[in-house]
């Protein structure tokens, strides 16, 4: 019910309309919710609406988190250091 | 695919377990509630219990509105469907909810009920254009995600003037759950488990944002850790709980920052202030009544809405005697507990709400879970190769 999964937008639509492309499956949806949503932003789609913007700073600032901690666990750098920073 | 094959490393995630298994204190219980469904089908479809320490237990909340929604609202909308005439649109896992004599809106289609499964609410309103001359119903279910939606589909149904749409609204409210199940003495008489933090919900707090997790944390001093819906995510949410729980901290804190922000979407809020009120109290399965935990249909649109337009009167219906769904939903419980589970029913023909959707605890553990408590697979390589010849 709650699913939702990030699309690209492809391409603005008249009436708060876009066209998303979902790993190569293109789909109409609705933008009402994210009205600055542009092309090119990915957003979360949830039952054919697009309920929120991916921020990809934040979601690159995630992942650098987690290379850390690989980093962190295959050098001998102490641990509780990762602790502060995650 | 972008933003969802990067957060399933399977090497990634492994170093949080091992991260996990360092900083947990052997002498501690970590009980932490997945108030959401799509966690729990994260969890048992990545193995992510199988890669925590034994002292951290991961409970299934009732985060899973297909789960929650009582019988009694299931047949108002087979009512609708089967003795009204009415044209009634719904989400396709609502489908399959078991509702009183045997009925569900599947079988009530069997019967002939023009009952029509939808992708989105705007399918519905479309439907009722296509159909001036018959009434359509949308049945709508679910958690802040899901209400904004409804809420823009009853704005242009008015703004239409298209009177032959209406909506039979059940949409639920996560903040005024979780704090049911850690204050009102019901659910004290009915039973919870003890809960040293949550897993707070990803796409429902894209909606609502972060804040208003916060009052609920420091009342009852229980931390909250939003995460997204993949592994590592989980993972990663399960480990900044556990820091939490180690120095004895109680704050909200947020894993799936790349879309959840601290004030949410303020359109999508809105949207829903506009349209919605807070009911007094709505039932839930498995928690009884819950004050302001749902949303109604304002004064305002009541051409639009199907309880008013239709004169619809609620009434209770019980579970199935044997059916443990409403213990599995408080924690209290676990799937393979049931006397129901994987024999009469499953995800196929489901007997319990928690068996319908894939985000259901029990059809979770039946689909992902379930081969894990036979002795045959615990028993490893030597088992397998015996199972093999």
């Amino acid at each position: 019910m709650c699913l939702a999964i990030p699309a690209r937008v492809v391409e603005i639509l008249p009436g708060q309309r876009a066209v998303v492309d979902l790993g190569g499956v293109r789909k109409e949806v609705s933008i009402d919710l994210v009205a600055d949503a542009q092309v090119d932003d990915y957003v979360i789609i949830h039952v054919g609406y697009a309920i929120g913007k991916i921020d990809p700073e934040e979601a690159q600032r995630t992942l650098a988190l987690f290379a850390e901690l690989s980093e962190a666990q295959n050098s001998p750098q102490p641990l509780s250091v990762m602790g502060e920073v995650l | 695919m972008k933003y969802i094959d990067e957060f399933r490393d399977g090497d990634s995630a492994r170093h949080i377990a091992d991260k996990i298994a360092a900083e947990v204190k052997p002498d501690l219980a970590y009980n932490f509630m997945e108030f959401c469904g799509g966690h729990t089908h994260a969890i048992s479809r990545y193995g992510i219990a199988d890669m925590l320490p034994p002292n951290v237990r991961m409970i299934h909340g009732p985060g899973c509105p297909v789960c929650v929604l009582p019988i009694g609202r299931v047949d108002l909308a087979i009512r609708l469907a089967l003795e009204r005439g009415v044209i009634l649109c719904t989400y396709g896992d609502t489908m399959r909810v078991p509702a009183s004599n045997g009925l569900s809106l599947i079988k009530a289609k069997a019967r002939g009920a023009d009952i029509r499964m939808v992708y989105s609410a705007h399918d519905a309103l479309k439907l009722a254009e296509q159909h001036p001359d018959r009434e359509v119903v949308f049945f709508a279910i679910g958690f802040e995600t899901t209400t904004p939606p409804t809420a823009l589909v009853l704005r242009d149904a008015k703004a239409r003037g298209l009177r032959n749409f209406s909506v039979l609204c059940c949409h639920v409210l996560t903040p005024a759950a979780i704090t049911h199940i850690l204050a009102s003495a019901e659910a004290r008489e009915i039973g919870t488990v003890p809960l040293d933090g949550f897993i707070g919900p990803a796409h429902v707090s894209i909606v609502i944002g972060s804040q208003p997790y916060v009052p609920f944390a420091q009342t009852f001093h229980k931390p909250v850790v939003i995460t997204g819906f993949e592994p590592m995510d989980v993972m990663q949410g399960i480990l900044m709980l556990v820091r939490q729980v180690n120095s004895s901290r109680a704050e909200v804190e947020n894993e799936f920052s790349r879309v959840v922000t601290p004030t949410g979407n303020l359109a999508a809020q809105q949207i829903m202030a506009e349209v919605f009120e807070l009911r007094e109290s709505f039932e839930w399965r498995g928690l009884g009544e819950v004050p302001t935990s749902a949303l109604k249909i304002r004064p305002e649109f009541a051409t639009w809405d199907a309880e008013r337009k239709f004169e619809l009167v609620y009434a209770s219906v019980p579970d199935h005697k044997q059916c443990e769904c409403g213990a599995i939903l408080r924690g209290v419980k676990r799937p393979q507990d049931c006397k129901l589970f994987g024999t009469v029913c499953t995800p196929e023909s489901p007997m319990g709400s928690c068996m319908v959707s894939n985000e259901g605890a029990c059809a979770a553990h039946y689909s992902y879970g379930r081969f894990r408590d036979l002795a045959l697979v615990n028993k490893g390589p030597t088992a397998s190769n015996s199972i093999a010849t």
